[in-house]
């Protein structure tokens, strides 16, 4: 136990002696809560401003997705996938067509592998930097960083939209490659945002890492220990900032993954101090895959020799990506038609949020708006 | 607000409203000049539901910059909010509590459906939990669709929201004449709504199979 939960755990026993009995006073935050990162509802029980309990309530968003893939056919679920975690549609795309890819082997050529790499690491940029904007505005660091986020964000959607078509939702990986090459001229200025984008970095590491309240809010603040995560099948960054060596990225080797030389960075405390770093430093492992993607990438076809008609035969397969959220995986039950007998997502953001109450409980009201935003989650992920 | 100072206008002889502005006389009245100044600040509620709230964030930040067109101040109490933006799809599980946001929020207030899912349930329409338009509850001013709408769109349904504020007759547009509106919050059985709409603010579209039955053709000639 950290020196900040065992000083709130004494402070609590002592508030509940039986000559200064209180009671405990029930607060249900959201579904409409600034802090909640959309329709998420907690509800918490104080005793003064301790939390004592909480429990997440979910379904607020819950927009029936496994339903309505089961209802349709593969390909037509791709563009649902987008709005799984409507940060990162690029990765969504990717997980659901490496499981499509498994019921059906398809061969991805070379160049879209290598978009596909370009793709999932730029989106990994988008959501860390949106989250860490997202994270300081609830720390009350209203506005600033989180307008130099979205400012470094839109030079990245701009390059989605060039390549894709939409900003959020690009819908733009298919089975067995990618809906259309990247247009002319694209890479060199996919080259130019990579390359500007460590001196944003640096600006953001100087305005925030050392910030004596971002320090005072975040460190000691919802520890959550290595065994713990590993047992609560915690994944992502999360599950990094607490010590645990697991990327996806380097377990499964997914894509073209091993032809990367890149670090996984690791936390040591596990509290929402070393969450909120380890997103700055992957952000920068990040920047390597994309400088080396950028430099190697062939020319040549981006679609494989995939079938008109997409019917796999009855078999089961999971298919799963190291998400900038954790690992999404899914897990699809073909039964010989051209539609899915059995679609389930793997949502990390969802999974990530199991160790909530254990995360806050001991600390105040105010920590516990902090934890959540150092889980990173995104309701379209977690309600489906 | 344009018919309302030239009618003004017309009271000074031999000048038109152009005239006179380059003249640095400027006429209004007093209803122009207030709706003027109301289109002008319209303060949105801080109020996200699904995908389109990155959207509508984005709408606020350094590029899109909303308070171009002076709302940039996104309140998160409905109290202090003239503006809801439905940001995404209402679930059948979401729409009392939007409801019920919307009847705290004082008057005079609008609200922009924004997407696909706020219009009509868009993508996800064909689901068990997807309320299919929240104008089946509240009444909407302006409809935004897209899937998500760039920002720029958001700025542009702003701005026929102040074009729609400037011609508003305060005497007569129920912002100012009802009280506060306030709609009756549907219950959320765990299945469905109920009631499934608000006879007030929406009706369903008339289905041509309970339309009277055209005459019968003679059978087979």
């Amino acid at each position: 136990m950290s020196a900040a939960a065992a000083t709130a755990a004494a402070s609590y026993s002592l508030v509940r002696q039986p000559a200064m009995e209180t009671g405990l006073l029930e607060v249900s935050m959201g579904p409409h809560h600034p802090s909640t990162h959309g329709v998420f509802r907690m509800d918490v029980r104080l005793d003064g401003e301790t939390v004592v309990a909480l429990k997440p309530v979910f379904g607020y968003l819950h927009r029936n997705h496994e339903k309505l893939a089961e209802g349709m056919s593969y390909l037509a679920s791709m563009p649902f996938t987008d709005r799984l975690d409507y940060f990162n549609s690029m990765t969504n795309n990717w997980a659901y067509a490496l499981a499509a890819e498994q019921l059906l082997p398809i061969e991805v050529p070379e160049r879209a592998q290598y978009l596909r790499v370009i793709m999932a690491e730029l989106t990994r940029l988008v959501n860390h930097t949106s989250l860490v904007g997202f994270f300081l505005n609830d720390l009350g660091a209203l506005g600033t960083p989180l307008l130099y986020a979205f400012r470094e964000r839109e030079r990245i959607l701009d390059l989605f939209e060039q390549a894709s078509g939409a900003r959020m939702m690009c819908n733009y990986f298919r089975f067995g490659g990618l809906r259309c090459d990247v247009p002319e001229g694209w890479l060199a200025r996919a080259r130019a945002v990579v390359d500007a984008f460590p001196r944003f970095l640096d600006e953001f590491e100087k305005l925030l890492c050392e910030n004596e309240i971002v320090l005072a809010r975040t460190q000691r603040v919802g520890v959550l220990s290595g065994a713990q995560a590993v047992n609560a099948g915690i994944t992502g960054p999360m599950l990094r900032a607490s010590g645990v060596n697991y990327d996806l990225r380097k377990v499964d080797r997914y894509g073209i993954y091993e032809r990367f030389a890149f670090r996984v960075p690791l936390g040591s405390a596990g509290d929402c101090y070393d969450r909120f770093m380890i997103r700055l430093l992957e952000m920068r492992e990040s920047l390597k895959i994309l400088d080396a993607a950028l430099r190697d990438i062939p020319t040549g076809p981006v679609m494989g020799n995939a079938p008109r008609v997409f019917k796999p035969a009855a078999s089961e397969t999971y298919g799963r990506v190291e998400s900038p959220k954790g690992e999404l995986g899914f897990y699809l039950i073909a039964d010989g038609t051209t539609k899915p007998y059995r679609y389930r997502v793997r949502p990390p953001s969802f999974i990530n949020l199991t160790v909530l109450e254990d995360l806050c409980v001991g600390h105040t009201i105010a920590d516990a708006v902090v934890i959540l935003g150092s889980v990173d989650i995104v309701l379209g992920e977690v309600d489906r | 607000m344009t018919e309302q100072i030239n009618v003004v206008a017309q009271e000074v002889p031999g000048f038109t409203r152009a005239e006179l502005e380059q003249a640095g006389v400027l006429l209004s009245s007093v209803e122009g000049l207030y709706n003027w100044a109301r289109g002008g600040s319209v303060w949105p509620l801080t109020f996200g539901l699904a995908c389109c709230a990155i959207e509508m964030i984005a709408s606020a930040t350094s590029r899109f910059d909303i308070a171009r067109f002076g709302s940039e101040v996104f309140r998160p109490s409905p109290r202090q909010a003239d503006l809801m933006i439905v940001s995404g799809t209402v679930t059948k599980k979401m729409a009392p509590q939007v409801v019920r946001i919307y009847n705290q929020m004082p008057e005079p207030k609008w609200v922009i459906a924004m997407g696909a899912c706020a219009i009509s349930g868009g993508p996800f329409k064909q689901g068990y939990n997807v309320l299919k338009g929240i104008d089946r509850y509240l009444p909407v001013d302006v409809y935004l669709p897209g899937c998500p709408p760039r920002p720029e769109a958001v700025l542009q349904a702003l701005n026929y929201l102040q074009e729609k504020i400037l011609n508003i007759r305060i005497e007569q547009d129920p912002a100012f004449t009802a009280g506060r509106r306030q709609y009756p919050v549907p219950r959320f059985t765990g299945t469905d709504l109920e009631p499934p709409y608000n006879p007030e603010v929406w009706r369903p579209p008339a289905n041509p199979n309970t339309e009277p039955a055209r005459p019968k053709k003679a059978a087979t000639a």
